[in-house]
Parts: structure tokens; C-alpha cells; sequence
């Protein structure tokens, strides 16, 4: 276990530093981030003077090494934009995107799974039937016109729910929630459905599936002809056994709905991570670029480690690699 | 009308304001551009200035159509050549009750230029200033090395700090808040990096009181988004209105909008860094062409001529610009009366292009960005055809503005469209940065991309620039302006339009640098009134 664990960890900080090389390189392939930056009324002496001040005028590998050093140090740099520690301003915006993560992730179990369950249990039924089809829309809409319509609709034409932004929030522990007010969740309402809407589709795929499966299944065979109740059948001996491979693709799901939820955060002007990462892009904010990418590298590579580890909790059969 | 019906028209109407004051002393924005600092000093950006200016003030300011005006300065002169006198405002206080003086002024001229890590420092503004004299606690002296007329107009982007209070104010601590307190209308009362801005009154504010008690500044940086909160009535006014809403918001009888002509200028720029081939341009064949044919001036007023400028006005921009001949608008310093963009002819273009040894025409490449402009990429495609109809067979590439400005700034491209806006509203800006010699030690042409050069220009600007009297200088710049564009050293398409949408019931004053602020918003219905 421990070795396994420790080659996991040298694997993550392998795959870090790659990743920090590209995206030094690839900012520097795309264009001069002080040329974007700096006010045109510049004139050639204050733009010498900006391009010092970011360390740009370093050669390329210098100023990878010079990171590289801060880096190790817990110091991934100062973004060039608002002159505060490219992590410190990640972190700020992590509990807005962690919470609409959240919400969609929840959304799709809740809608998702019942649903599912009833398409796998009735398959021929009409309703069934809709509820497949409905389900690919939710695949190949794209996110970004969904979630217009959405503001169209219930914002603009019934006025129900506000139309961007993020609402009131609760601080607690020193981040600011917005789940926990009646406004925060009005707010989150609209994104977290846009985010969640290809997420209620994938589950639903996934829950039909698995409950055609298992019906032919022996056991659940034997459960009926020992005369348990239909209900108890779906519920007990069904249902549990379809939530594994469920849980394990949401919560796979749930580090690319973190990673990908800058268009829906964009199109709502949820000021998350997401948004933070496009504005950054848009203007070669380099530092807050690499963070991110940092912070999301590492994020894929936990929630791989703790799938992998719960595997091996959960079913016997599974051995983790060099255990042995 | 009869006495009753007067009176009772005089109650509905008070009875309609009082409501109306009671409810809406709160106003909700939506700004499509991200406000990256609140220090003033640290990130020059328009939106950064149109947030300093409600919470700051410089020792002048701009109006709605970017003269300039006095502010904390009462007024100032030019003593002799070289030296420039403001006489400041008695009585002004900092929101924290600190007084005013000079030596705020002076303490603020050594902080611009050492804001650390500043991407785009202020310090272009101050450094002309070699000398800073406190004749008395509110008259302040300048000198610099050479006589400076622009000093008054480029004091307004300075905002000035206090002494007591920001002697060691980092940016972080303008950003966190406790450090934004200014001179200005509104204080700040929290921010939220990227999301929204709240403000409140300054009631102490030495000039006209803002009408607004609490505003929501809230960055939406969407464009359908952001028309969708106003519709959805979230927000009471945005910005950056995208020119395809338009149409539609103008018939809303909901709405209102607000439309004023800007200072921002869409325009060609052509390689004149290279005699010889010049990296897009090719013959018919495809083989380049020895002899860069940008450099015929004659070629140059074809390619100008070949453009159907309202066309792209009408159909492209929705009528949000108007076409242009020059640097500035009609009514702005240095605008040159008459000097009006040619006819489109592609027939005189045809003939211009064979009388400078083109008759079969040659290729071109067009590029441009796609995503700063309002319809940048639909404008050089238009332009493309355009082009292409005269002879010259154009290829247009629209590229995002983070690849597209760098490569145009290394001379990599043949032709390019480029957007310039002229902030401080007069005519030696953008002959000093986009048709000027570029000139490391004069600070001229830092953004001439094609390498425009032409010695009549450049004498006419110096001269200009070292010219204290207005009208003298003036006609100067004109000059220049003539020359320059006689030469066809850019090529000028249109003039933006600004417009800013509204609930009905808003009055906004529009203003031509595009700066959305607070204070310029008031209820319509309390003007109205007032006025009878």
C-alpha cells in the first residue's frame, strides 16, 4: 500500500511539472502577455520598465527555473493582472465552483437515478421511452446555448430566478457559501442545472443499464421466486449493486465539472474558478494559469487515488499494483 | 388648465418623486469589462479608470466629450514656458476626513512611479514632471524640461492619494478595501474581485452629490448574459450594448438607451517597415513581389478608395459607428474640418492600382482580431471583398487579439485591423503613438505597428507638442493630421459609437471615453420634473 501510494505521489508530481513546462511554453508560443496587459498609451521606455517588472525579460528557461525555485518554496507566483499570489486568488474563487460542482453533481443523482430506474424497470413503456430521448438531448446541446435559453426563459420571460450572478452568501470558516441562503440558492438554481444537465443524462444512461443487467441476474431471480416483495427486489438487491459503477463515474464526473465549468460559469457570470481561468487566458495571466492548471492536475490525481483505494475497500478481488 | 387640475398634477407628480426617492436610491450596473485593481496607480485599463473616478479624483478631469475640466485643481496656468501653476480646492476631504493639500499631490506624483510589479504604470504621465514646488498648503508648482501643454490633460488620469493615509498602501490593500479612500462621490463599500463592486454616497463630497445611496457594480463580461440581466431587470444599465441586440432593444418599451460618438477609431494598418517583399502580400501567382506595393502611396489610396466605408457602417456595425476620415470626431481638439474619406470607387481604385504598375492587381493576407472589437472579424471580411472587387485578391484571417497583437507588433503582417482609442480627446495622442516615427528616446510611435515614417509629420507634431497656446497648437495638429492621412500612412474606417442600454426612468450622461460610472446616472423622472 505504502509503495503504491508513494508511486502515485511521484507519478502526480511528474505529470505537475510537465504541465507547468507546457503551459510556460505554450503562453510563450501565443503571444507577449505584456503587449496585452499594458495600457496603449505606453509609450517604448514604460513598456521596457512593464517587461521587467513581470520577469519577462528573462530568457524563457530563466524564468521557468525561477519559477520552478518559488514553486518549491509553496510560491507559484504573483498574477500579473491583480498583483495578489496567483493560489490565494484560485483558493478565493474555489468554494464558488466547489459548491455549483457540488449541486450539479447532487442534481444529477437525484434526477438521474430515479429516472434511470424506472426506464431499466419499464423499458418498453412509453414514458421510458421519452426519458431516453429526452436523455440525449441532454448529451449534445451545447452547455453555452442551454444555458441562455434557460436566462431567456426563466429570467427574462417568467422572471422567476435571477439571471446571472452569484447571490447572498453565509461566511463560514472564513469562505463564503451561497448554498445556505434562500437568495444563494436562487442564484445557483439555473448554473448548477446547465452543469448538471449532461451529468443527469450520463446517470440515467448508466442506472437503465445496469438495472437490465441485473434483472437477469440469478439472484435477483432467486429473490423473486423466494417471493420478496417487487419494491423490496428493486431496492434492496437492484438497486445496490447498480450504485457502484454509478457512484465511480460521478465521482470521476465530479473533477471534469470542476475543471469544465467555465462555460456555464461564464454564461451565468458565476464568479468562480472557471471564470477566473478565462479572464486570466484571455489576458496570458501566466501565473494564475499555471496555478489553476496545478490545482486541477492534483485534484484528477486524488480523486483517481481515492477511487482506486475504495475499489480495493469495496471488492476483494480488486489488488492494488506493488502491493504484491 | 385650470388651478386643481395644476395642483393636482403638482401633487401626482411630488407624490410620484417622493416614491420614486424612497425606492430607488439604490442603482445596479452591469459592466461587460472585469475591473482588475482598485489602486489607481497600478493597472491603467478603462474600466480600473471608471471605478477610481467614483471612488478617487485627479487634480482635473474629463467631461462627457473628454474635455478637460477642472477637479480637485480650481485652475490652473502656464507661469512661463516651462512651469505649470494649479491652484487646488479648499475644503476637500479624504472619505476618512483627512484634508486635502498639496502635499497629497506631491506625495501621489512619487507613488506612480513605484508601484512594484505594476503591468501598466501611470508613470508615462508623471514623468515629464521634474520638479514639484508647494508654493502653499493649495498652490502647487510643476516644472518640467521643455514646455509641456499637455500637462492639464494628462493630470486626469492621475488620481490623487493622501499623504497620511497611503504612505506605505499596497495594491493588495486598495483590493481588500481598507485602502480605497478617496476624494471621490462614492465610497467603496465592498468588493468582490471579479464579480461585483458595492459602493456608497460620499455625503461629504465637495461637488455635485450623486444621486444613487448604495450601487451594485457587477462585472458581467457575456454579452448576451449581460443583456439578459437587464432584461430580466437584475441590473438597471449596462454597457458595451452588443451592436446584434440593438435592433431589439431599441423598440423595447421597457428600455431606453443611451448613445453618444466615441473617440475609439477602427482603422488599416499596412507594413511600411519593409522596401522589399513584405510577408502577405504575393502576385497572382503566388510568388512575393520584390517591391513591397504597400509602399506605394498610390497603391495605399486605392486599397482606401476600394472600401465602402457606410456599408460597413450601415450593415456590419448596425449604424453603431460612423466612418471617418481621421483621428477624431467633429467637435473634438484637433479634428480637421472636411478632412472626409474618400468616395468608394473601385473603378478609380482599379485605375490607381495600374497607374502604379498593378493592372492585373496582386494577393493580399488581412488580418485582424476576433474577439475585441464589435464585429472585428465580419469587418475585414467585408474589407476582403471589398479588396478583392478592385483587384487585389485578399485572404482575410481573424485571429484572437492574445496571438494577433503580438505578431502585429513584430511587423509579421502586411495589413491589419487595429482599434485606437483616443482617451484624453485630442489630436496629439495618436499622431504621438500611431503615426509618429517610432522613437524609443522621444516616446513616439510605441504603437505604430506598420512603421509608418514621414518627416513632415513628425516635425509638425514636435512643434505642436511644444506649443503652449491652444489654438496655435491646434492647428498644428491638424496639420499633422492632414499630412498623415493625405499620405495614406493608416487607413481610417469608423469611429465607434458607445451605447449604454437602461430601464426606462434612467437618464445616463454618455460619455465618448467610454467610462461607465455612477455619478452619470440619474433618475429621468427627477430631471423632468426639476426642469419645469
Amino acid at each position: 500500500m505504502t509503495v503504491f501510494l508513494l508511486r502515485r505521489l511521484l507519478q502526480a508530481g511528474g505529470v505537475v511539472l510537465v504541465m507547468s513546462l507546457l503551459v510556460f511554453v505554450g503562453v510563450f508560443a501565443i503571444g507577449d502577455p505584456v503587449e496585452i496587459l499594458i495600457s496603449p498609451e505606453a509609450d517604448q521606455i514604460e513598456r521596457e520598465r512593464a517587461v521587467k517588472a513581470l520577469g519577462l525579460d528573462l530568457p524563457l528557461w530563466q524564468q521557468y527555473l525561477v519559477f520552478l525555485g518559488k514553486a518549491l518554496q509553496g510560491d507559484l507566483g504573483r498574477s500579473f493582472v491583480f498583483n495578489e499570489p496567483a493560489l490565494q486568488l484560485i483558493l478565493q474563487r474555489m468554494p464558488a465552483t466547489l459548491e455549483l460542482a457540488l449541486g450539479a453533481t447532487l442534481a444529477a443523482l437525484v434526477i438521474g437515478l430515479p429516472l434511470g430506474l424506472y426506464a431499466g424497470l419499464r423499458p418498453h413503456s412509453p414514458v421510458s421511452r421519452g426519458i431516453m430521448a429526452t436523455s440525449i438531448l441532454g448529451f449534445s446541446l451545447p452547455t453555452f446555448w442551454v444555458g441562455l435559453m434557460l436566462i431567456m426563459v426563466f429570467a427574462v420571460q417568467l422572471g422567476w430566478l435571477p439571471s446571472t450572478g452569484r447571490g447572498e452568501t453565509v461566511e463560514i470558516l472564513g469562505t463564503r457559501w451561497s448554498f445556505l441562503t434562500r437568495d444563494g440558492l436562487a442564484h445557483m438554481a439555473m448554473p448548477a442545472l446547465n452543469l448538471a444537465l449532461f451529468k443527469i443524462s450520463l446517470v440515467i444512461r448508466l442506472t437503465r443499464a445496469g438495472v437490465r443487467e441485473t434483472m437477469l441476474m440469478d439472484y435477483v431471480k432467486f429473490a423473486r421466486a423466494k417471493g420478496l416483495s417487487p419494491s423490496r427486489v428493486t431496492f434492496v438487491h437492484v438497486f445496490k449493486n447498480i450504485l457502484i459503477p454509478v457512484v465511480t463515474v460521478v465521482g470521476l464526473e465530479f473533477g471534469g465539472t470542476i475543471a469544465f465549468s467555465v462555460v456555464t460559469e461564464s454564461v451565468f457570470a458565476w464568479p468562480g474558478m472557471g471564470k477566473l481561468i478565462i479572464d486570466s487566458i484571455n489576458v496570458l495571466d501566466r501565473p494564475v494559469m499555471v496555478a489553476y492548471l496545478m490545482i486541477i492536475v492534483l485534484l484528477f490525481i486524488t480523486i483517481n487515488l481515492l477511487v482506486d483505494i475504495t475499489y480495493s475497500v469495496l471488492d476483494p478481488r480488486v489488488r492494488l499494483e506493488g502491493k504484491s | 388648465m385650470t388651478k386643481g387640475l395644476q395642483a393636482a398634477a403638482a401633487a401626482a407628480s411630488l407624490a410620484f418623486l417622493l416614491a420614486g426617492a424612497a425606492a430607488a436610491q439604490t442603482l445596479t450596473m452591469g459592466v461587460g469589462a472585469p475591473v482588475t485593481s482598485l489602486d489607481p496607480h497600478y493597472h491603467q485599463l478603462s474600466p480600473n479608470t471608471a471605478v477610481a473616478q467614483m471612488i478617487f479624483g485627479g487634480l482635473t478631469g474629463t467631461d462627457g466629450s473628454a474635455r478637460v475640466v477642472a477637479n480637485l485643481a480650481e485652475s490652473w496656468r502656464a507661469v512661463d514656458e516651462t512651469t505649470w501653476e494649479f491652484k487646488l480646492r479648499q475644503g476637500v476631504r479624504f472619505h476618512n476626513g483627512s484634508e486635502f493639500t498639496a502635499e497629497d499631490v506631491a506625495f501621489t506624483f512619487q507613488r506612480v512611479p513605484n508601484v512594484p510589479n505594476s503591468p501598466s504604470s501611470y508613470a508615462i504621465y508623471t514623468r515629464p514632471i521634474r520638479q514639484v514646488e508647494i508654493v502653499d498648503s493649495h498652490t502647487l508648482r510643476l516644472r518640467t524640461a521643455v514646455p509641456y501643454p499637455l500637462m492639464p490633460t494628462d493630470l486626469a488620469n492621475i488620481m490623487i492619494l493622501d499623504r497620511e493615509t497611503h504612505g506605505s498602501a499596497t495594491t493588495e490593500g486598495f483590493n481588500a478595501g481598507p485602502m480605497a479612500v478617496g476624494t471621490g462621490p462614492f465610497r467603496m463599500a465592498s468588493h468582490r474581485n471579479g464579480d461585483r463592486i458595492e459602493f456608497e454616497r460620499n455625503d461629504a463630497y465637495w461637488g455635485t452629490r450623486p444621486h444613487w445611496q448604495r450601487v451594485t457594480y457587477r462585472m458581467i463580461t457575456n454579452d448576451a448574459a449581460r443583456t439578459a440581466a437587464l432584461l430580466a431587470g437584475d441590473v438597471e444599465i449596462i454597457d458595451q450594448v452588443p451592436t446584434s441586440d440593438l435592433g431589439k432593444l431599441r423598440v423595447d418599451q421597457r428600455l431606453a438607451l443611451s448613445e453618444v460618438t466615441g473617440l475609439r477609431l477602427i482603422f488599416l494598418g499596412f507594413d511600411h517597415s519593409r522596401t522589399e517583399a513584405s510577408p502577405f502580400v504575393t502576385d497572382n501567382d503566388g510568388k512575393p513581389i520584390p517591391q513591397n506595393p504597400l509602399k506605394d502611396v498610390r497603391v495605399r489610396r486605392a486599397l482606401s478608395m476600394a472600401i465602402d466605408r457606410a456599408a460597413i457602417v450601415e450593415r456590419v456595425m448596425e449604424g453603431a459607428a460612423i466612418p471617418s476620415g481621421q483621428f477624431l470626431p467633429d467637435g473634438a481638439f484637433g479634428h480637421v474640418p472636411g478632412l472626409v474619406p474618400p468616395r468608394p470607387d473601385t473603378e478609380a481604385a482599379k485605375r490607381l492600382l495600374a497607374e502604379a504598375g498593378f493592372p492585373q492587381g496582386f494577393r493580399l493576407t488581412l488580418h485582424g482580431p476576433n474577439d475585441r472589437y464589435p464585429n472585428d472579424s465580419r469587418i475585414i471580411q467585408a474589407i476582403g471583398q471589398m479588396w478583392t472587387r478592385a483587384g487585389v485578391r485578399t485572404s482575410v484571417e481573424a485571429l484572437p487579439w492574445t496571438t494577433f497583437i503580438g505578431r502585429a507588433s513584430r511587423q509579421e503582417l502586411s495589413s491589419f485591423l487595429v482599434g485606437w482609442g483616443t482617451s484624453s480627446g485630442e489630436a496629439s495622442n495618436p499622431l504621438r503613438n500611431l503615426v509618429a516615427t517610432a522613437d524609443r528616446d522621444k516616446g513616439y510611435g510605441a504603437s505604430n505597428r506598420g512603421r509608418y515614417s514621414n518627416p513632415e509629420v513628425d516635425r509638425l507634431l514636435e512643434a505642436g507638442m511644444r506649443e503652449l497656446d491652444d489654438a496655435k497648437r491646434e492647428a498644428l495638429l491638424q496639420q499633422a493630421t492632414r499630412v498623415a492621412f493625405e499620405d495614406v500612412g493608416i487607413v481610417p474606417l469608423h469611429i465607434q459609437k458607445n451605447t449604454w442600454a437602461m430601464r426606462r426612468g434612467l437618464a445616463h450622461n454618455a460619455r465618448a471615453d467610454e467610462l461607465t460610472r455612477a455619478q452619470d446616472v440619474r433618475p429621468a423622472a427627477t430631471a423632468g420634473t426639476a426642469a419645469r
